[in-house]
């Protein structure tokens, strides 16, 4: 990695720029791909991505948390470092490979069948 | 040249079928949101490019779709269904009263005289419009305090499924609700009324002839004919000739009066359509065969229309919302499945084929006569 590049990669920490991964379906809802980057200002936490991401693409709202009560849909969940963060709450701070875009928060749409 | 629209909502997407006015070929476009279930799709009778799209998730919840120009392409608009006030409970399958919770969006009409004003029936019941062509939805609020802590789910949960907009009296709407019953609102729907009497459910509530309870399939009204109704009901047809203050029934010879949609012919105000299935249990034809029957009386003498239905071993089930007619003439009767087929009828249901079969499980489907 040159001078450049390690410059590069810092300040994209310092903005906290974040990636995400969108399940299928609200991949074509959002028109968007596979991953979206998002800057998430302040705490990276669960709450503040998905409100970055709301705010991103605001087609995307209700499909994720339910808009009345803002809670997670209880077939939806967040992966991130092979960890199930689902039952985290919402304010906790995200790892830190999250917080840096090392490591892509995945949102996936629950096993669901036989 | 005239031509019609269909618009198919399955379990697994929606699809549009177009035809000229012979209605002999068919052209299938789908599916449009792949792997989303489209309750309901409906255009608006003012400008036929406007259409409007429930579609819905287990997963991903409840979002809604407009399109400008006739399903070639949609946008995704408001989905934030939020209860006026308070919404309280309702009784729950035990008995308890359980929170009002939105759930999703089972039918939309779009007004009659504006395109930019859809009214939306929920689950948990209730009434919502929209004046911003879907952008933003507003609750009456009025309906729920028709006896709503009374309402209960069935089977299906507890959706509003109906909505009838009176063309002669824009403050005038009828909405039925599973398993609640009947109701109108005369002031624009800021007040409302059950309309049940003379319904009568014996083997489904404590007193047959209550008030609020009964669980109502489906409404249909000819439109020069705003005051008489006829109703699918969990078991027995209905009619009523006073806009609901009274019903009778008018099951006559049909071979079974249990049934989900009602249809009345487009130009003929006492030719009314109905799918009967065999039971509330057994969601299929009886004796394995789709009858499609019509009564050109209003009701009580009923025929059965086999000619290019299937008449064996066949255990589809048709919904609520998906039997429709064109307004052509000669009227055209469309009649979808849970097996996947749409049968269309181009001379008021003498004979019938599939427009189009193997789609995924068909929820809705609505007919737009083109001009």
């Amino acid at each position: 990695m040159n001078e450049m590049q390690v410059q590069n990669q810092n300040q994209t920490r310092n903005q906290s720029q974040i990636r995400v991964m969108l399940p299928q379906h609200l991949r074509t809802l959002a028109q968007t791909g596979r991953e979206v980057a998002l800057q998430v200002d302040g705490p990276v936490t669960q709450g503040s991505l998905l409100d970055a991401l709301e705010s991103t693409y605001p087609m995307l709202r209700g499909t994720i948390r339910d808009p009345a009560t803002r809670q997670r849909r209880p077939l939806v969940r967040f992966f991130a470092g092979k960890q199930d963060l689902s039952h985290e709450p919402p304010d906790t701070p995200l790892p830190a490979a999250v917080a840096t875009g090392d490591e892509p928060f995945l949102i996936i749409g629950a096993m669901a069948g036989g | 040249m005239s031509g019609v629209r269909v618009l198919v909502g399955t379990r697994k997407g929606a699809f549009i079928l177009t035809s000229d006015g012979k209605r002999e070929r068919w052209d299938i476009c789908g599916p449009h949101f792949a792997g989303w279930e489209m309750y309901h799709l409906k255009g608006s009778p003012v400008d036929p490019n406007r259409l409007y799209a429930s579609q819905t998730s287990d997963w991903f919840g409840q979002t809604m779709q407009r399109s400008d120009d006739g399903g070639k392409t949609w946008e995704p608009v408001g989905n934030e269904f939020f209860y006026e006030g308070d919404p309280g409970t309702h009784q729950w399958y035990d008995g308890t009263q359980h929170p009002w919770e939105f759930k999703r969006v089972w039918h939309l009409e779009p007004s009659l005289t504006d395109p930019d004003t859809v009214y939306a029936g929920v689950e948990d019941a209730a009434l919502f419009r929209s004046v911003d062509a879907g952008q933003t939805w507003q609750e009456f609020p009025g309906l729920r305090a028709a006896k709503g802590h009374l309402w209960q789910p069935g089977a299906g949960g507890m959706c509003l499924h109906t909505i009838v907009l009176d063309r002669n009296d824009p403050n005038r709407i009828f909405v039925a609700i599973s398993a609640a019953g009947a109701f109108r609102t005369d002031d624009g729907g800021t007040t409302w009324l059950p309309v049940n009497r003379g319904l009568k459910s014996e083997y489904e509530l404590p007193d047959p002839d209550a008030d609020v309870g009964h669980c109502v399939h489906s409404i249909a009204m000819h439109p020069a004919r705003p005051d008489v109704l006829f109703m699918q009901k969990h078991w027995d047809i209905m009619r009523s000739d006073n806009a609901g203050d009274l019903w009778h029934e008018v099951s006559g010879n049909v071979p079974s009066d249990f049934g989900f949609p009602i249809a009345v012919h487009a130009h003929e105000p006492e030719t009314v359509y109905v799918v009967p299935i065999k039971s509330d249990s057994e969601h299929y034809p009886p004796d394995g065969k789709l009858r499609v029957y019509r009564s050109r009386t209003g009701g009580n003498e009923w025929e059965a229309l086999t000619k290019g239905l299937p008449q064996h071993d066949c255990y589809v089930n048709v919904l609520r919302d998906a039997m429709a007619v064109d307004s052509l003439d000669a009227c055209g009767v469309y009649v979808g499945t849970t097996g996947g087929q749409v049968y269309a009828s181009a001379d008021s249901g003498d004979s019938w084929m599939p427009i189009v079969r193997d789609l995924p499980s068909v929820l809705s489907v609505e007919v737009q006569t083109l001009a």
